[in-house]
This record gives C-alpha cells, structure tokens and sequence, in this order.
C-alpha cells in the first residue's frame, strides 16, 4: 500500500473514528487501534502511539472549551492527576515488557466493559456530607446550571484516587483516554455529578495521555506517517462531532450503534490476541 | 452605589457573592490561561502537522512503507536536533513530529503554569500537589531516555 492510499485511509477512518468517539464520549482510539491493527496491519505499538497522539489533541481542544465555562473542578483534576500520571508512567514501561498478543486482549476486554458502561443508566447520586479528606483538600466545589449556581461534596477520595491509577496504567499500556474508567471512579467512586465528571475527566486525560506519550516520542512507537493521518483525522472528526450533538439531543440509538461495533471490535481484537495474530 | 446594584439581577449577585466567596474571581483567570495554553497549543501543533504531511505525501507518496513489524523512527527524527535540522530542510516527517513534540508539551505547560497560578494565589497545598504531576512526567521522560 502506497503512504498516499494509507494516509487517505487513515483520514477517512480517523476522521469517523473522532466523530464516533465524542458523539458517545468513549473517544476516538477506541476505533482507531483495531483500525490500525486489524485493517491496516500496523504493528500494535505505533497503534499505540498514533492513538495516544490523538487523545491528547481532542481532550485538550474540548477541555479549553469547558474550563473556560467553569465547570472543571481544576483543583480535583490536578490532585487525580498525580494518581493517572503515576498510572501512565507504570503503563508505559508495562507496555515495554507485555506481549503485544496480551495488549491486543486486554484492549478488547477494557472496550466491552467501555461499550457496557456508555449503555448503562446512571443515576445520579450527589454527597451531601463533606468528608475530612474534601475539607482538608478543598474539593468540594460549585458549578453553574443556567443562572443558577450548584454546590456539591466529595467522597470516598482514597477510593476514587486508587480507581484513577488504574485508569491510569490502562491509559499508558492501551494508548486511549480510559474515559469510561475514569467516570467510573468519579460518577460511581466519589460522587461527583455528571456534568462535572465528565468535564474534569477530559480535563485530565491530556496529561494522562502526555505522561505515556513521552515514553513512547523516545521509545519511537509514535510515527509520524501514522500519527499525522490520525491526528487530522480525529480532531476535525471530534470537531464535526461536538457541532452535532449540540442539535441532536436523541442519541440513544447511536450509543447502540456504537456499542455493537465496538463489541464486535473488540471480539475481533481478542480472537486475534488469542491466536497471536497480533 | 445602592442603587447600581439594584440592575443587577438577585441570582447573579447570588452567584457572584458565592464565587468571591470560594476565591474563585482569582481562578476564573487562571482557567482563562489554561483554556488559552490548551487551545493555542492544538491549533499550533496541528498546523505544523498538516503542513508536515503535506510535505511528506508529496515526496513519497507513491512510495510503500512497510509499518507492519516495529522498527522505530526514522533515524533523523531521533534526537531534537536531528528534527530541527529536518525542519529546516523542509523535511515532511521533522515537521510532523516537531507538531506531535509541540501537542505532547501543550498539557505539559498548563501543569506548569497551574503551579505558578496556585503560587500566586498563596494555595501552597496545590501548587505542591502540581509539582507532584509535573515530578512524574519528567521522570517519565527521563525513563524513556534511559531505556
């Protein structure tokens, strides 16, 4: 395949992959590592790398967006950052040691999980006790709904910031964002309400993601005739993508959608992880 | 002065007087850099990488790479200076990875100036909390060097 037909693929795919992913908030690596993989035969690591590359470029694009709406928790996110950073360093040098048969499993194991959570009903369950670790750190916080504004605490912090290194090793050893763990640990673990969760946790997966990727820039996993066609590709995607949602406000049916290519993705990823295709 | 804080409405005093409260006059202009650093740094970095390739495919667009087993980068673009160098031969691939450098270092920065945005603000506990965060990405990069 010439670079001119690969990149043109690449575009194309990347571009649907950015689209998909911010339309369901599971972000666009989770289509572009079995794309790469799968499709175009690229050795997993420069999946990695490629995927890793672009989650920063589309978490950094709508971050700016929400902090300036002011409602990240900045101070909650950079004190998690130390759990995913840490996370991401630890998967990074993993990444190094596993095989990549075994990558190409667990890849497939973290989507079902992801796919089943976008599908989930989440009840929404704010604290309202302020917990001795919140006071101490301040976290407890406030955030504007119309013209109104909501206060809201933090609780189980040890348990959210354990739940966060693992989103963070995830993030370093697969290359994606681990969006959906993150939520986990701040919806399910800590309590936070969803609009501030979903923010902060964008918020943070730059950084998370820039931890790894230094490791991968010297490693020499990121390529740069894989990761410029990705790059492009998934933010405008996401770009295209957060234009989208504002209009439609139904979208149930594409997180169906979306969750039966992943599922079927990531059988893919493991059938092949198995037999060492990969 | 009574009466020019009557046109305000009664919620968005309430608001006000809430955030001055949680001294969150000072960070709404801390996440007015941080919203800038993240979005300048995107725009930036994708112009040099759009560039890059438009290099890169019209050279060797009709060449076949072989992406299928790793064999790392280029050994031009091994070492910063290396990719400087191609930047400024009009090397499509040095323009493309100066841009990914370029996006890498984007959340980077905001951890840096975030610290020096807590400083300013006397929150010792936050400004030691990210240089934690920042602690960690260089030994990160320290460790990709060794290895």
């Amino acid at each position: 395949m010439s670079v001119i037909v690969f990149t043109v693929i690449l575009l194309l795919g990347s571009y649907f992959a950015g689209l998909l992913g911010s339309m369901t908030g599971l972000g666009g690596g989770f289509i572009i590592i079995p794309l790469l993989t799968l499709l175009l035969k690229v050795d997993i690591h420069y999946a990695i790398g490629a995927s890793l590359v672009s989650v920063i470029a589309t978490s950094s694009g709508s971050a700016a967006a929400y902090v300036k709406e002011g409602i990240t928790n900045i101070r909650l996110g950079m004190f998690l950052e130390i759990a995913t950073t840490a996370g991401a360093f630890t998967g990074a040098l993993l990444a190094i040691y596993v095989p990549t048969h075994a990558i190409a499993i667990i890849f497939g194991l973290i989507l079902i999980f992801s796919a089943v959570m976008s599908l989930r009903n989440k009840v929404e369950q704010v604290a309202n006790k302020e917990t001795f670790l919140s006071k101490k750190l301040r976290l407890s916080s406030n955030y504007p709904v119309n013209d109104e504004v909501v206060s809201y605490n933090v609780t189980n912090i040890a348990g959210g910031f354990f739940m966060m290194v693992f989103a963070g090793i995830i993030s370093g050893l697969l290359g994606v964002g681990s969006g959906a763990l993150k939520v986990v640990a701040m919806d399910g673990i800590m309590r936070i309400p969803f609009k501030v969760s979903t923010t902060t946790s964008n918020f943070m997966i730059g950084v998370t993601a820039a931890a790894s990727a230094v490791v991968y820039l010297q490693r020499g996993y990121i390529h740069p005739g894989i990761a410029m066609p990705v790059m492009i590709g998934v933010l405008l995607g996401a770009v295209s993508g957060s234009k989208i949602l504002v209009q439609a406000t139904s979208s149930k049916w594409l997180r169906w959608v979306f969750a039966i290519v992943v599922t079927v993705l990531s059988i893919q990823m493991i059938y092949n992880g198995i037999k060492g295709n990969i | 002065m009574e009466s020019k804080e009557t046109y305000n409405s009664p919620i968005r005093l309430e608001a006000d007087q809430q955030k001055a409260k949680s001294g969150s006059l000072k960070d709404k202009d801390m996440q007015a850099i941080i919203g800038w650093i993240l979005r300048g740094g995107v725009f930036v970095s994708m112009i040099l990488v759009f560039i890059g390739g438009v290099f890169f495919v019209y050279r060797h667009g009709y060449s076949v790479p072989d992406y299928k087993t790793f064999k790392g980068i280029p050994i031009f673009i091994h070492s910063f200076s290396g990719i400087l160098n191609g930047v400024i031969t009009f090397k499509g691939q040095a323009i493309i990875q100066l841009g990914i450098i370029l996006l890498i270092a984007t959340p980077v920065i905001r951890v840096a100036f975030s610290a020096i945005g807590f400083l300013l603000e006397k929150d010792y506990l936050y400004t030691f909390i990210t240089l934690i965060v920042l602690l960690i990405i260089i030994a990160s990069m320290i460790s990709g060097h060794a290895g």
